[in-house]
């Protein structure tokens, strides 16, 4: 079982960021097949927040075919998103560390560093959608 | 909602059926005892050269500090179920907004007033009736002297009507319906309680002056001038006319007597003083003969008193109708909050 | 879908002031609706009418297809936790239940004393003695316990620390989801408002400046900055709901349904606290700018 936690500076809207940490915890072997999400009930019972959002939420991630509401029983993961790619999390990493070590070496501080990836990381981005 | 009402109103009761029930005790011991030595000096006095009238004025005088204790409790229980249980009833609500709270439960604010009114007006007009029932047992050899006494205190009059049979739950529905919608007009409950009373005190001073002379044509009678309803007799100095002080009394002791004035032979008022010679004749001064004979001669001539009174006959019919019209006040009244109590939140 | 509460040119006077005009809703059943404005905006007045507690001036309400407060059925159906949450503070807790389970025909005891003992609450204790959190508490679950189809809530939390604002707003949610209900429940706080609800009104001078879906709301409201121009001159199916110039830049707030083509103008998500500042300070009202407090 996770349990949701919600940040209101993050701008994002309270269902999409239950969609992110539910994702994000299929990614990381947190969530496994069968495991069952909270109710809704239980998820509006804690973070206080509008059971709509919630529901919405479920629904999107049943849209993508993550999880599957069983009525009367609950919503069960039904999908993994564990996959090769987490064996590629560590050379990655490996490399991501020595480019910022690099680039500390260059001089740049955190909010530069910080800036140069995210526009980097948008312009490419954006490269692949056009 | 009854056990509501119950619930919210039994530390009132409480203290008020204690202090009833405390008064009860008192006048359930000690009435016997003072009926007996009502009826002792009774058959004690008749052999007595001057009657009873002795007897009753010590007794009356032995016994009228509990009179008018009791009195004074019997006048004030109406006003004070109107300013502890009428005002606050709907103030209370109104500056806590528990009105907020129980009147969006499922039950509808009328039902809730026709409730709280009901119970505790019930309460307070059985609460009326029964200090009234009690006291007046207790005070009825009193009653008796205070109508002997001089000054007396009349059955039919101000003072003891108020305090005797069913008038005082008349005035306790009144005084606490009243104290109900001034608490829903003013909505705040001291300015209500001081407003209740103020109002309150003022009918019942309006009453007795206004209302309650005129529910049945007053009953006129005409009697001789005697000593009896004589305040003073007044011979000026070289002999001008006759000066007679008429005190207003009702020929039945205990009648009510409203007004009355000093007549001729023709039936024509005449002023305090009568043309008769009171430099010789009977009614000169003389203090070996007394004055019954100038009585007689103000008798021969047709001078004589004209009452206008109501009979101590009327006191119950007095007392219900008196009664009816403090209920239709207090419907009248309640009629009135709960057309109010819709605009009220 | 039957809706929870219409209105139409809705209005209340008191005395020769009008404490709300010309009110015309349509909320459908299903949500928990925020209604949010400055305080004296007519909030209370809208939910007093809801609940049957004010009889209108002018106009017409219907809740849940009735008149308010009409009949018991009625009071029935809506259930009201007031301004402060009051409670009898003679009362004990276990004598609150008892008045609810006496008072409501629909009255469900098991739910009632399970919510008392989860939040700790001795039976006992007289009502006086609680603190302001639990008085709250207590109040919400008078208001549960007899089972309403629309509950609804005047500034239920103003007078709460975050802790106990939370936990109200968690029990409030929980049971939203239990007992399908509809919420209404007023605010001059965004912050409160921001996670619980899903339909918006927002009310200011008396009036209704904006009523929806959050969202439709929030995707229909966009923020344009660009170059500086006249907001007289835009598209007429933009609706300019606040604007603020520099001598070069414009930044406009402006509802449409239609996406934004113009290339001049960079546009920005808003967040529900913009939409609401946005509202109540209309350029109509500059005049009279009403204080909102944004707390968080």
């Amino acid at each position: 079982m996770i349990e949701f936690h919600l940040d209101e500076r993050s701008g994002l809207s309270p269902y999409l960021q239950i969609v992110r940490q539910v994702r994000q915890a299929l990614r990381l072997g947190l969530l496994r097949e069968g495991d069952r999400l909270p109710t809704v009930k239980e998820v509006v019972a804690q973070l206080a927040i509008n059971p709509n959002t919630v529901l919405k939420a479920y629904r999107e991630l049943e849209h993508d075919g993550l999880v599957a509401a069983r009525p009367g029983v609950g919503t069960f993961v039904t999908a993994t998103l564990v996959d090769a790619t987490l064996a590629a999390h560590g050379p990655l990493r490996q490399e991501l560390r020595r480019w910022l070590a690099k680039a500390r070496r260059a001089g740049l501080d955190e909010e530069s560093i910080e800036a140069l990836f995210m526009t980097t990381f948008r312009t490419t981005a954006q490269e692949e959608i056009a | 909602m009854i056990w509501l009402t119950w619930r919210q109103f039994r530390a009132a009761a409480a203290a008020t059926a204690a202090a009833l029930a405390a008064l009860a005790a008192v006048l359930a011991i000690t009435g016997p005892g003072l009926a007996d030595d009502y009826a002792t000096g009774l058959t004690g006095c008749t052999t007595q050269s001057d009657g009873c009238s002795r007897f009753l004025q010590n007794f009356f005088h032995d016994n009228q500090a509990a009179f008018l204790g009791l009195t004074a409790v019997m006048l004030a229980l109406p006003a004070l179920t109107g300013l502890f249980w009428g005002a606050p009833m709907i103030t209370r609500e109104l500056e806590a907004g528990t009105h907020r709270l129980v009147w969006n439960q499922s039950i509808t604010r009328t039902r809730w007033l026709a409730i709280k009114l009901g119970l505790t007006g019930l309460a307070a007009m059985a609460a009326a009736g029964l200090a009234s029932l009690a006291v007046s047992w207790w005070s009825g050899p009193i009653d008796k002297a205070a109508a002997a006494n001089e000054p007396g205190f009349p059955r039919m009059g101000t003072l003891l009507f108020d305090v005797r049979g069913i008038v005082p739950i008349g005035y306790a529905a009144f005084a606490f319906v009243l104290g109900v919608t001034v608490g829903m007009l003013v909505r705040r409950t001291l300015p209500a309680m001081a407003i209740t009373l103020a109002v309150f005190a003022a009918v019942q001073v309006a009453m007795p002056l206004l209302v309650r002379p005129y529910l049945r044509p007053p009953v006129h009678a005409t009697v001789e001038i005697s000593m009896s309803n004589l305040e003073g007799l007044g011979f000026e100095r070289g002999g001008g006319p006759l000066r007679l002080q008429l005190r207003t009394l009702a020929p039945d002791k205990n009648g009510w007597a409203l007004s009355s004035r000093l007549v001729d032979t023709s039936g024509n008022t005449v002023s305090s003083t009568v043309p008769v010679s009171t430099t010789s004749g009977p009614c000169a001064p003389d203090p070996a003969r007394g004055p019954s004979a100038c009585f007689a001669e103000l008798k021969r001539l047709g001078y004589r008193q004209e009452v206008s009174y109501h009979p101590s006959s009327r006191f119950w019919a007095f007392q219900r109708t008196e009664t009816g019209i403090y209920t239709i006040l207090a419907l009248g009244l309640a009629g009135f909050c709960f057309r109010r109590l819709r605009r009220v939140s | 879908m039957t809706a929870v509460l219409r209105a139409e040119g809705l209005g209340k006077r008191y005395g020769k002031h009008w404490a709300l005009t010309d009110c015309t809703l349509d909320i459908p059943t299903g949500h928990v609706v925020g209604l949010v404005g400055p305080n004296g905006a007519g909030k209370t007045t809208l939910l007093n009418l809801a609940c049957g507690q004010l009889p209108p001036t002018a106009g017409g309400i219907t809740v849940l297809g009735g008149r308010p407060g009409g009949s018991p059925a009625q009071l029935a159906k809506v259930g009201y936790v007031a301004q402060d949450t009051p409670t009898y503070a003679g009362l004990s807790v276990a004598e609150h239940l008892k008045l609810g389970a006496r008072l409501n025909p629909g009255w469900d005891d098991a739910l009632a004393r399970h919510r008392i003992e989860r939040l700790g609450l001795r039976p006992s204790s007289r009502a006086g003695k609680l603190s302001g959190g639990q008085r709250a508490q207590l109040a919400l679950t008078l208001g549960l316990a007899k089972r309403p189809e629309l509950l609804i809530l005047d500034e239920p939390v103003a007078a709460l620390d975050p802790l106990a604002r939370r936990e109200f707003l968690q029990g409030l949610m929980e049971a939203a989801v239990e007992q399908q209900l509809s919420v209404v429940l007023s605010s001059h706080l965004v912050s409160d408002l921001e996670r619980v609800c899903d339909y918006l009104i927002v009310l200011v001078d008396s009036k209704v400046q904006v009523a929806g879906e959050l969202e439709k709301l929030l995707a229909t409201h966009h923020r344009l900055t660009g170059p500086r121009r006249d907001p007289a001159r835009l598209p007429a199916d933009q609706h300019v709901i606040s604007a603020s110039h520099t001598d070069r830049q414009s930044t406009l707030l402006v509802r449409t349904q239609a996406p934004i083509h113009d290339p001049a103008w960079t546009v920005g998500q808003i967040s529900l606290e913009d939409l609401v500042l946005a509202y109540m300070s209309k350029p109509a009202d500059t005049h009279r700018r009403p204080t909102l407090e944004v707390q968080r």
